[in-house]
């Protein structure tokens, strides 16, 4: 079966030919909702076959590299369409067919009556064969084929209804800008791959690490390829500066924001950085940059969380945020951490998508919190399936969320410093104090909407997947107990990963032993931190709701900026778009190509002109003014013939 | 030596074609157009067979023809190809039959006329990427600009006189400077050999002994030429004209074959000619194609019509060419070679594609569309396809291309510098700009404009004219073996022969 | 006196200068034409002149030859001046400018 791991990339590509060409042909729903779920499902069972027959092989055989065909062979590049079957490439498949079969199934429900059925189902296919390129890829260049191909179903699907209006502008603006943020990360990784071929000679993941252990290459070399590489991760997994597009891309059916803006297409970036881990772990200067940009953007989208009104922004930001965890768990250098909480937060935040769908379903489209409350009354299951994602990225444990995010932040702590814990820990805070107060002011209290809207449970359909998610995100985090708790089990899903971050461990710095004491202490800390914000989210919103409005207006200054995103967006606009824009059309292409290069023609051209005026005096017409030229002309020549005798 | 004629009868074929067309009654369209389609169709299919019989692991020119032509100037007919022009005359080959259908629709009056120039000019064409002796190609060179200037003149818009004449002087300027140089080469072969020589195989043995001063001028005078018609910047304003003012037919050709004569020329005569030159001068014609590459994104970011728009795109695109041939590694010739073929199948689909809108609507400015997905779906799957690989998305054929010229140039020893590869690289980000924003001002919004609720579809003969190209632009993209293969041995034998310049004066290697 | 060969010269010299001056003022197209008859026949002059100075015949031979080119000359040239008068009604060289640019 293992052999058998290209299926899993060829089968979404045939749902999305067999949907796209036909699809519109196709009228009845169930039969396009079988094959673009039933696709993503055989490919997961092939991969969890995999994952068993992975389980049980010794830990240096777990590799496989499976080529179908070559795709690029010029000068030194080799590269070819092939597929490599390590323990991170098994965690991320499990995570997208898995996680992804749910979204799909739970989309038969939620694209219900959409004239357009078809094409979305042959989209989400697209972007599974593109996700599956990109974590199955052994080379650089078929993850970057991978890699832009998820940024084309991202375009597709955040312009899904292309003819929407979505806040200021349109869907149709909001994908193009998911398109071209993306790109400028692309930029970045491009010239990564270029400066990985000048360094070490190949594009190839094994060829490339296994000489970064054996070529002697410069720091500086080494820092500018981790450096690259993170501008392209940014760009992807929207963090610092390159995050704006991701509260933009709400703009999609919900479905789409759980599959791609928060379960896969945006951990692609943390994927890529711990594939190259070994390249980062060589610059770690970069490896600082990483984490401190990751803890900036957790704590910075936290902070917009809080204050934002639609259940979609509130979730967009609070990916960002977590996100962030993930840069930050790469730049302390606890690789392994960073995909555990891919994989938890893959868990609760679809789930908390894909009920904030069931939400806005049952509503009418209504996306505004303010316009919810007591919903928990009429949508039990989703009401207590979003409960159990709420504690969970809150960090409670049992959770799957409590043990990854303390990973982190234990690791945070011990590889770096306190301050890192610190920030970490109130962006955590802040985390549970928006989840809860979104939880709150959407299901519980009484009901601030008025009898235009009968909310009701969504169909099963849509109600077990999100069942499903919730049981995951209850149990997913057992695998990854920490030493402290498992004796002498270890660390479960660290022990998995930890050949793939071998090489990179290696060459990090060790730091000074900490105690179990110290990790007990934190955890607790943060546990209780959590629940402290719960209880405030609680006693705020639940009991006395006067106090935001009182604190909003006290702030208000900083409720605005808040609200308004730090504005970024403007002064994004203002600083780059409108300069470039205006540029472009008037010093560029007026100015230059107009009035310099074209008039420099034309004044050559004009320049002929006036001498053809001049000499064209000659013709006068008159036969007599020529035969006197000619006279002239005779008596000249004749006069000068005899002059040189 | 043995003289193969499957060249020569794959040139002259198309002229054959337009004489015998001349002779058909002006009113007999049906079989004008069917005739026009005939003969370059058996054009392709000699292509074809020309491809089948191609050698791959042979570096020299193969299926060569030779005979004296004119005594006295010494001057031979001398054809042959190698994996470099075999894929140039595959595209071209390929291309003309496609235009011929597509201006079915949209050539009213003149038919007959417009099918001889469009032969003609298919005659041109090929021979210019066939041809083995300068003088030759110097013919073949200037006899495409004549019929060029007639259809974007008789058949262009409103402002086709202007362009028709931009480009015929603009390109003639360049081409008479490449006359001279070629005359003075010649006499130089003569000094040296004794004989005046216009065969380029033997003049590759003698140009590199030229003194390096002269050597650049002589270099800058063939690359004149061919950076007019590339287009270069800043030589590129008679592009946006010719284009927008041509029919829709001349268009596809100009962006498709025409502007690929440029780089094929700089490619095939430039470099072998002339080492010492190309290796001086190669880092700044590439600070030209960065300059290029990024002005002509950004200009065409803010073009309102939709052919202007291409036009710049064109100029955008063929900067990367340059600089892929200007790097001088393998990986960046061959992504150059490959994206000349990319450039014409991807420009070429884009400006049918608005030939299609605009035959229909007969605008081309941006603002008049909108929402137009919702009445013509497959228009819009196809633009979008023609848009992506030109933006360059992996596993479509502008990824193969853009992505070996930038990793070509990075690692070039000429350039020497990253910074070539890390402004050509943001050409990325601009091309995604332009091409997505008006993708989704025409495409995607709503549909406010009343008389495009009436818009049909693409009819069956425009999707049989693109089906095609979008097949080879998935199939260049997956699998571009099939056709680097071709053109690799010739790549590095140019790139053998700029690194080492025969110096028969010595007769040893510099 | 005895007339030498400067006599014959001088002559044809005057006539044919006679002649430039009225192709190069008259107006009147018939006019011009019977001036250039006069150059011609100042340039046959010349040729007998020669021709019995040095005692050859070629001069006579050569004397035929301009006579026939004038005769067609101002035959063809005639039929020009007919044509152009149907056209323009005026023998006027000066209005007959078409060629002015």
């Amino acid at each position: 079966m293992r052999e058998l791991i290209y299926l899993t990339v060829v089968l979404p590509l045939l749902g999305f030919l067999i949907n796209g060409i036909f699809g519109s042909k196709i009228k009845n729903e169930k039969i396009i909702g079988i094959i673009g779920s039933g696709t993503i499902g055989f490919s997961f069972i092939i991969t969890l076959l995999a994952f068993f027959e992975t389980l049980g092989l010794p830990p240096d055989q777990r590799k496989l590299i499976v080529t179908l065909f070559t795709w690029l062979k010029v000068g030194g590049v080799d590269v070819s369409f092939a597929y490599q079957l390590d323990q991170l490439s098994l965690v991320m498949a499990l995570i997208v067919t898995g996680v992804g079969f749910i979204i799909h199934v739970y989309s038969i429900g939620y694209m219900h009556g959409d004239k357009s059925f078809w094409r979305f189902f042959a989209y989400l296919n697209l972007f599974i064969f593109a996700m599956m390129n990109l974590i199955l890829a052994d080379n650089f260049v078929l993850l970057f084929l991978g890699w832009e191909g998820v940024g084309l179903c991202s375009y597709l699907l955040i312009g899904f209804w292309y003819d929407r209006k979505f806040e200021k502008s349109t869907t149709a603006d909001a994908a193009k800008k998911a398109f071209i943020v993306n790109r400028i990360g692309d930029f970045g990784f491009l010239l990564g791959m270029f400066l990985i071929f000048l360094t070490f000679g190949s594009l190839n993941f094994n060829e490339v690490f296994s000489r970064a252990n054996t070529f002697s290459v410069s720091t500086v070399t080494y820092g500018f390829i981790a450096l690259f590489l993170f501008i392209g991760a940014t760009g992807k997994s929207a963090q610092i500066p390159l995050y704006v597009w991701l509260p933009d891309a709400m703009a999609g059916p919900t479905p789409v924001s759980a599959l791609i803006h928060a379960a896969t297409m945006v951990t692609a970036g943390v994927y890529m950085v711990a594939r190259t881990s070994i390249i980062f772990a060589s610059a770690p200067d970069i490896m600082m940059v990483v984490a401190i940009i990751g803890l900036l953007t957790a704590f910075f989208a936290a902070t917009i969380g809080i204050v934002q009104n639609d259940i979609k922004k509130v979730l967009a930001y609070s990916t960002v945020s977590q996100l962030g965890y993930m840069f930050l768990a790469m730049g302390v250098g606890a690789f392994g951490a960073g995909i555990f909480h891919v994989m938890t937060h893959a868990f609760f935040k679809a789930l908390l998508f894909l009920g904030a769908g069931s939400v806005i379903h049952a509503m009418h489209e209504e996306q505004d919190i303010q316009k919810y409350g007591g919903l928990k009354k009429y949508m039990p299951h989703t009401a207590l399936t979003f409960l159990i994602a709420a504690l969970a990225i809150s960090g409670i444990p049992p959770l799957s969320g409590f043990f990854s995010k303390d990973e982190i932040l234990w690791y945070s702590y011990s590889n770096v410093g306190i301050i890192f814990w610190l920030v970490g820990v109130i962006t955590a805070m802040m985390t549970a104090f928006y989840m809860f107060r979104l939880y709150l002011l959407t299901f519980e209290g009484s009901k601030r909407f008025g009898h235009d809207k009968h909310p009701h449970e969504s169909p099963k359909v849509m109600t077990i997947p999100l069942m499903v998610l919730a049981v995951l995100s209850i149990i997913g985090g057992f695998i990854g107990i920490p030493e402290i708790f498992s004796g002498e089990y270890g660390n479960q899903f660290h022990n998995w990963l930890s050949p793939i971050f071998a090489d990179a461990e290696r060459k990090l710095l060790h730091f000074g032993y900490h105690s179990h004491f110290e990790e007990l202490l934190l955890m607790t800390l943060s546990v209780l931190f959590a629940g402290g914000s719960i209880f405030l989210a609680r006693y705020i919103y639940l009991k006395s709701p006067n106090i935001a409005d009182n604190v909003s207006n006290r702030f208000s200054g900083l409720y605005k900026t808040l609200w308004n995103k730090y504005y970024v967006d403007e002064i994004y606009d203002a600083i780059i778009v409108n300069p470039i824009v205006v540029v472009s059309k008037n010093v560029l292409w007026k100015f230059t190509d107009g009035k310099i290069i074209d008039g420099l023609i034309h004044s050559i051209a004009k320049l002929i002109d006036l001498s053809a005026a001049v000499l064209r005096k000659f013709q006068s017409g008159i036969a007599q003014f020529y035969a006197l030229i000619m006279v002239l002309g005779i008596a000249i020549t004749l006069f000068w013939i005899i002059m040189s005798f | 030596m043995e003289n193969n004629f499957l060249l020569t009868y794959l040139i002259f074929i198309p002229l054959v074609g337009s004489l015998i067309i001349l002779f058909v009654k002006n009113d007999k369209i049906p079989l004008i157009k069917n005739l026009g389609l005939f003969f370059s169709l058996v054009a392709f299919i000699i292509s074809i067979v020309i491809y089948s019989q191609f050698d791959n692991h042979n570096s020299d020119f193969q299926f060569v023809h030779k005979f004296k032509w004119i005594e006295g100037i010494n001057v031979f007919y001398f054809v042959g190809i190698d994996g470099i022009s075999l894929l140039l005359i595959l595209l071209t080959a390929f291309i003309t039959p496609l235009t011929l259908i597509s201006s079915w629709s949209n050539i009213e009056h003149k038919v007959k006329e417009f099918t001889f120039f469009m032969l003609l000019l298919e005659t041109g064409m090929l021979g210019v990427f066939a041809s083995l002796d300068l003088f030759l190609f110097y013919i073949f060179w200037e006899a495409m600009l004549i019929p060029m200037y007639f259809i974007i003149g008789i058949w262009g818009g409103k402002e086709r006189i202007y362009a028709a004449i931009k480009f015929f002087l603009y390109t003639m300027l360049g081409s008479l400077l490449m006359l001279v140089a070629i005359i003075w080469l010649a006499v130089y072969a003569g000094k040296i050999t004794g004989g005046f020589t216009t065969d380029f195989t033997e003049l590759i043995n003698i140009a590199p002994t030229i003194a390096r001063d002269l050597q650049i001028w002589m270099f800058l005078a063939f690359a004149l030429s061919f950076a007019i018609k590339v287009p270069l910047f800043p030589f590129h304003t008679w592009l946006p004209d010719a284009h927008v003012q041509a029919p829709t037919a001349g268009s596809v050709i100009l962006a498709g074959v025409l502007l690929k004569m440029g780089t094929y020329g700089l490619l095939r005569f430039n470099l072998p000619l002339f080492p010492d030159a190309t290796l001086i001068i190669a880092p700044y014609i590439s600070v030209l194609a960065v300059i290029g590459i990024i002005y002509g994104a950004l200009v065409a970011m803010v073009q309102t019509d939709m052919k202007k728009l291409v036009a710049y795109s064109s100029v955008s695109h063929l900067g990367f060419v340059v600089l892929g041939i200007f790097a001088i590694t393998t990986e960046s010739i061959q992504g150059a070679v490959i994206q000349m073929v990319n450039h014409g199948l991807s420009t070429g689909a884009l400006f049918l594609l608005v030939g299609v809108v605009y035959e229909r609507t007969h605008t081309r400015e941006i603002a008049d569309y909108g929402g137009i997905a919702k009445v013509v779906p497959f228009f819009s799957f196809a633009l979008l396809f023609a848009s992506l690989s030109s933006i360059g998305l992996p596993g479509l054929n502008g990824f193969v291309g853009e992505f070996l010229i930038l990793l070509g140039s990075f690692k070039s020893g000429v350039l020497n510098s990253w910074w070539f590869t890390v402004f050509a690289s943001s050409g990325v980000i601009f091309a995604a700009v332009y091409l997505l924003w008006m993708y989704q001002r025409v495409v995607f919004g709503e549909l406010k404009n009343p008389k495009l609720e009436k818009l049909t579809d693409m009819n069956p003969r425009e999707i049989f004219v693109m089906i095609p190209i979008l097949i080879f632009i998935v199939w260049i993209g997956i699998y571009p073996s099939t056709f680097l293969n071709l053109s690799e041995k010739a790549t590095k034998k140019v790139i053998y022969q700029v690194n080492n310049p025969v110096n028969i004066l010595n007769n040893q290697s510099k | 006196m005895t007339i030498t060969i400067e006599y014959y010269l001088i002559l044809s010299a005057f006539m044919f200068i006679v002649g430039i001056a009225g192709v190069l003022t008259r107006r009147n197209a018939i006019i011009v034409f019977m001036c250039i008859e006069l150059m011609l026949n100042s340039a046959n002059l010349t040729l007998v002149a020669f021709s019995s100075y040095l005692g050859s015949s070629v001069g006579q031979l050569f004397v035929f030859f301009v006579m026939t080119v004038a005769a067609s000359e101002a035959a063809v040239g005639l039929a020009i001046i007919i044509a152009i008068f149907r056209n323009k009604l005026t023998v006027n060289i000066d209005d007959i400018n078409i060629l002015k640019w």
